[in-house]
Order: structure tokens, then C-alpha cells, then sequence
């Protein structure tokens, strides 16, 4: 579906993407983990088209997506939920959802995709009058993916869903995040909590600094000596 | 439900145009005035409440649309003669000497001017953002006052405009209060007007939900120069008389006063501040007069009543940020909810 060929990236004299690959097969999880400054947003930049890169190809579908404009992404089914949830402070959760669904004209369909993002979410149906500013950042968080589904994307990416939410969130989170993968969405997600993006993956890469350094499937990854030893925490059994 | 609704809004339009005609067949012409100018100062508020209050652009160049449309407005209403008396410096330029046009037309074609004057400064002004763009366009407001200044042979400079055919009456200006109450309130509730809010709350998120920026902030911009070149046009002919000194910063500075007090992003906000601080302009006049007290007369400060403005400004932005009305808009449920005394919750949960 998306396929990422020797990407290079650079800002100024700095090399952030130093020739990466990855492919993003249709209806799976895959997953980029890495620690900071590894480069795991600006892949997702320049898939989006806000990063410029020097060399390499972006296809997805066939179709080079570096031609093709930031905000025509969610027309061609690429959706980002963007890092630090971005909601709409001051507009309420049903205006949140329904700006989701801004580049579609089918109304039906999309009050169909309404009950079905409630029935993912629950919590954000009590809150649909709420202003968005006013819920606690895991709701948040829930919005923003509800948010991105409405525009229903075929190719779903996430940017670090579980920054600052607590741990029992984080795993709430991600049940739902495997729910909606069972029900047929592709999904690109980039963690920093290895942990938690190993456990849900088909497939994960490991970025370290602008390298990818490892690629397996997530249980593959998950008992992985290295990967335990930098992302996971855990000392290493002798 | 429904029903009641428009019951209610048919009622209070019947009392409006009873109000208008009853207004205007028997009030003193002094009376009438400050009723115009609550109607023009509610097109100029709201055009300027689309571009600050629901796009979020902070744009100070609402004097310079006013400008346009008040110049086109006032040349295209006025006689061949009355331009004679008016140019005589320097005669007008040749084709503005006979072009004449009725009233209606001469308004729309100061909105179109004035919206495409927008549209040529929009284009590169509109990527800069927060202060940057508030200096851009107050400086682009001054030019066009300066500009205006100097072309004697079409806006015959600093002397001005006068002898303006006063066409502006009651009907006229809640005519056009009310047509740019309409338009408002639809463009909101259009998915152009989710658009603009999402871009005021966050552009990376509306730019990632698919919302062409730039496209939405250019409309937003056009739009509001539109109905401000109205609001001028209307306002020169209710005066009579233009010139470039009138549309300074401060007159941008009043509009915003209005919006920032009735509440960025609320169209009812905007429409109440608009009759109280015109009319307020008008009730506090006896500050500027010497006041005595009985023990002590305070000599007259002219101008003393802008001071209440200031000083109102400040507690507003200090202590009611939101303004009168914040974002909320009217609606008949909730006025009467607020008579039956029933939380507004309560009735969306439980019906």
C-alpha cells in the first residue's frame, strides 16, 4: 500500500532520514518505534509532504506521493493523527468529529461513521456537547483518533498516540486501536512506548538515528535481546 | 418545538419593522441617526467578527475596506454637478465624472471593490500569521489613507467628499444589518464556517484534516471586505461627508472594541456591542461637558468619554475575556430555558 524506498531526508547540513525503507501492507498494523530524535516524525513529515526529502520515493498505491499536495492527503486516503493530539479546544466534540468528515459529501455515510466512532469511543458520546478543551488528554487523545476515522481513511497513521497519558490509558487505547485493525484499517503507528507498539504490531521497524536498524514482526521484536535491552528496560538474562 | 421557534422569530421581525417605521416616520432626526449608525456598526462588526472572531486572523485593515467602499460608494451616487463643486482643485478623472449608479448598485460595487482590494493584498499577506499579519494589514490600512490622500483627481484628497446624497435611512441600514446577519449566521453553520473555526483552533490539525488553509483564510478575508465596503458606503452617505482623516486606525480600533466586547466568534455578541457602543458614543457625550457636582464643577475634558471606552476595554479583556457572549449564539430554546429556569443539560439529555 505505502512503500518508502532509500529515503533521505535532511534539515540544513543535518541528516535526520539517512536512506530508509519500509512498506506499509494493506490491512496490517505496522509500527516505527524509536527513541527521540531518531527520525520517526519526519517520516511521517515527508509521507505527509511537509518534509522535503533530498532522495528517495514515497509510493503509495503505486502513485508517487511526493508530488502530491499536504492537503490533498486526506482526499487520497491518508489520514495523520497528529502528535499531541491537536483537538479543537473551544469547539465541541460533535463540531471536532464532524470537521473529521469535512472532505466528504455523503451525509448519510457519515452519520453512519458518526455512530460507529460512538460506538468505538463510548465516553465521547456522553461528552458530544463538551467542549473539547475540557476533556482529560486520554479522551482527547480517543477524539483525535475518532476525529481522523471520520474521514475514513484507508491508511491511518498515528504520531506517538500515547504521549503523556497514563498507563492504564495508554493500554485502553490501544484495545481500541487493535478493534479498529480488526475491522479492516490499515495502520502506520510511531511510538516511543516500544512496549505497548510491539505488543499490537504485524510488523515493526526500529529507527536509530535515521537508520533502520531492525525490522521483524512485533512478537519477533518483543523478545529481541537489543530491543529489550534499549526500548524495553529490561537487563538482559545472562 | 420547531413550531414555537418560528412562531417567535416571525413575531419579533414584525416588531422590528414596526419598530423601523414608527422610528422613522416620528423620531427626531438626532435619534434616527444613532439608530443608523447601531445598524452600520453592525455590518462593519460582523464582517470584521468573520475574519478576527471565527477565522482567527487578527487583521487591523478594516479601515481601508471601509475606505474603498465608502469612496465608491459616495462617486457613484454622486451628481455630475455636485463632483463639479467637489473637484475644484484639480477636475476628476474622466470616466468617474458622469458615471452615476442607484444606490444599491453604487453599495455592491464598493463591497466588490473592496473585496478584491482584499483579495490582491490577501494573496500574500494571508501566510503571515498573528502579529505579523496584524501589522501587514494596518499597514496596508494606511496606505490605502494615503493613497487616498493623494489621488486629488479621483477622491479629491484631503478635502473629502462632501455634499453626498444621503440616501441612508432606517430601512437601508437594517436592511443591510440584517441581510449580513443572514449571510453570517449561514456561512457559520456551512461547512466553509466549520472550516474557518477549525483554522482559528488549530491550523496543523485543520490543515491534517484536510482543509486547504489558505483557500478558506483568502474566502474569510474577501468576505468580511465585502460587507465592510458595504458598511462604509452606507456610512458615507449617512454622514454626507468623507474624507481620508476618518478612516484612521482609531475607526478600526472602534470595530474591533465592538467585537472584542460582544465576543470573538459570536454573531449575536456582535450585534448587541454594536448598538451599545454607538449608542454609548452618544449617552456619555454629557462627559465631555463640564459636570457639577453641587460642591465642585468639573471643568469639560472633550474627548473624556473615549476614556471610558479604554478603561471598558481593559476590564473586558482583563476579566471577561470572552466578551458578552463568547462563542454562544442566540436561540429561542435557550432564552426560554433560562425563563423556565432548567439547566440546558438536563433538557439535551433527557429531552
Amino acid at each position: 500500500m505505502l512503500k518508502i524506498n532509500d529515503l533521505v531526508v535532511s534539515y540544513g547540513k543535518v541528516e535526520a532520514l539517512k536512506g530508509i525503507s519500509l512498506e506499509v501492507e494493506e490491512g496490517k498494523i505496522v509500527t516505527l518505534i524509536g527513541a527521540n530524535g531518531a527520525g520517526k516524525s519526519t517520516t511521517l513529515k515527508s509521507i505527509v509532504g511537509l518534509a522535503k526529502p533530498q532522495s528517495g520515493t514515497i509510493t503509495y498505491n503505486g502513485k508517487n506521493l511526493l508530488l502530491e499536495d499536504t492537503k490533498n492527503m486526506v482526499r487520497s486516503g491518508i489520514t495523520l493523527v497528529p502528535e499531541g493530539r491537536r483537538v479543537f479546544p473551544n469547539l465541541t466534540v460533535l463540531e471536532n468529529l464532524k470537521i473529521g468528515a469535512y472532505c466528504r459529501k455523503d451525509a448519510k455515510a457519515i452519520k453512519d461513521d458518526l455512530e460507529w466512532v460512538y460506538s468505538l469511543f463510548p465516553k465521547l458520546k456522553d461528552r458530544s456537547w463538551q467542549q473539547a478543551g475540557t476533556l482529560s488528554g486520554g479522551e482527547q487523545q480517543m477524539l483525535a483518533v475518532g476525529r481522523a476515522l471520520m474521514s475514513r481513511p484507508k491508511l491511518l497513521m498515528m504520531d506517538e498516540p500515547s504521549l503523556g497519558l497514563a498507563p492504564l490509558i495508554v493500554k485502553e487505547l490501544f484495545n481500541i486501536i487493535k478493534e479498529i485493525h480488526k475491522q479492516g484499517m490499515t495502520i502506520l503507528l510511531i511510538e516511543q512506548n516500544a512496549f505497548a507498539a510491539l505488543k499490537i504490531a504485524d510488523i515493526a521497524y526500529v529507527l536509530e538515528t535515521g537508520n533502520i536498524t531492525l525490522k521483524g514482526t512485533g512478537q519477533e521484536l518483543l523478545t529481541n535481546e537489543e530491543v529489550k535491552k534499549a526500548y524495553l528496560g529490561e537487563s538482559t538474562h545472562a | 418545538m420547531k413550531r414555537r421557534n418560528i412562531i417567535l422569530t416571525s413575531i419579533s421581525i414584525l416588531l422590528l419593522l414596526v419598530f423601523i417605521f414608527v422610528a422613522d416616520s416620528s423620531f427626531d432626526a438626532y435619534k434616527v441617526r444613532i439608530l443608523n449608525l447601531c445598524a452600520i456598526y453592525t455590518v462593519l462588526g460582523l464582517s470584521m467578527n468573520l475574519i478576527n472572531g471565527f477565522t482567527g486572523l487578527f487583521s487591523l485593515g478594516h479601515a481601508g475596506f471601509m475606505a474603498v467602499g465608502a469612496y465608491t460608494t459616495a462617486l457613484l451616487t454622486m451628481s455630475a454637478a455636485t463632483k463639479q463643486q467637489n473637484f475644484f482643485l484639480a477636475p476628476i478623472l474622466p470616466p468617474l465624472d458622469r458615471l452615476n449608479a442607484p444606490f444599491l448598485v453604487a453599495l455592491l460595487v464598493g463591497g466588490l471593490l473592496s473585496a478584491f482590494v482584499a483579495l490582491l493584498i490577501g494573496a500574500p499577506v494571508l501566510r503571515l500569521k498573528g502579529d505579523y499579519l496584524a501589522i501587514a494589514t494596518l499597514g496596508f490600512s494606511e496606505i490605502i489613507r494615503i493613497v487616498f490622500t493623494n489621488t486629488q483627481r479621483i477622491t479629491n484628497g484631503a478635502l473629502g467628499l462632501k455634499a453626498i446624497p444621503s440616501t441612508t435611512n432606517l430601512w437601508w441600514s437594517y436592511g443591510a444589518a440584517a441581510f449580513t446577519v443572514v449571510i453570517m449566521a449561514l456561512l457559520i453553520s456551512s461547512s466553509y464556517g466549520k472550516a474557518f473555526k477549525a483554522i482559528r483552533e488549530d491550523e496543523i490539525a485543520a490543515e491534517s484534516m484536510g482543509i486547504n488553509l489558505f483557500k478558506h483564510k483568502v474566502l474569510s478575508f474577501v468576505i468580511g471586505a465585502f460587507f465592510a465596503g458595504v458598511g462604509g458606503g452606507l456610512l458615507g452617505s449617512l454622514m454626507g461627508t468623507i474624507d481620508p482623516q476618518m478612516f484612521k486606525f482609531a475607526f478600526t480600533f472602534n470595530i474591533l472594541l465592538i467585537i472584542v466586547l460582544g465576543g470573538m466568534g459570536s454573531i449575536t455578541g456582535t450585534v448587541i456591542a454594536a448598538f451599545i457602543i454607538s449608542s454609548a458614543g452618544e449617552l456619555l457625550r454629557f462627559l465631555d461637558q463640564s459636570i457639577n457636582l453641587g460642591f465642585v464643577v468639573i471643568p469639560g475634558i472633550s474627548g473624556l468619554r473615549m476614556v471610558v471606552f479604554s478603561a471598558l476595554l481593559m476590564v473586558v479583556v482583563l476579566f471577561f475575556r470572552n466578551g458578552l457572549m463568547g462563542t454562544n449564539e442566540f436561540s429561542w430554546d435557550k432564552v426560554i430555558g433560562l425563563l423556565q429556569r432548567r439547566p440546558l443539560i438536563k433538557r439535551r439529555l433527557g429531552q
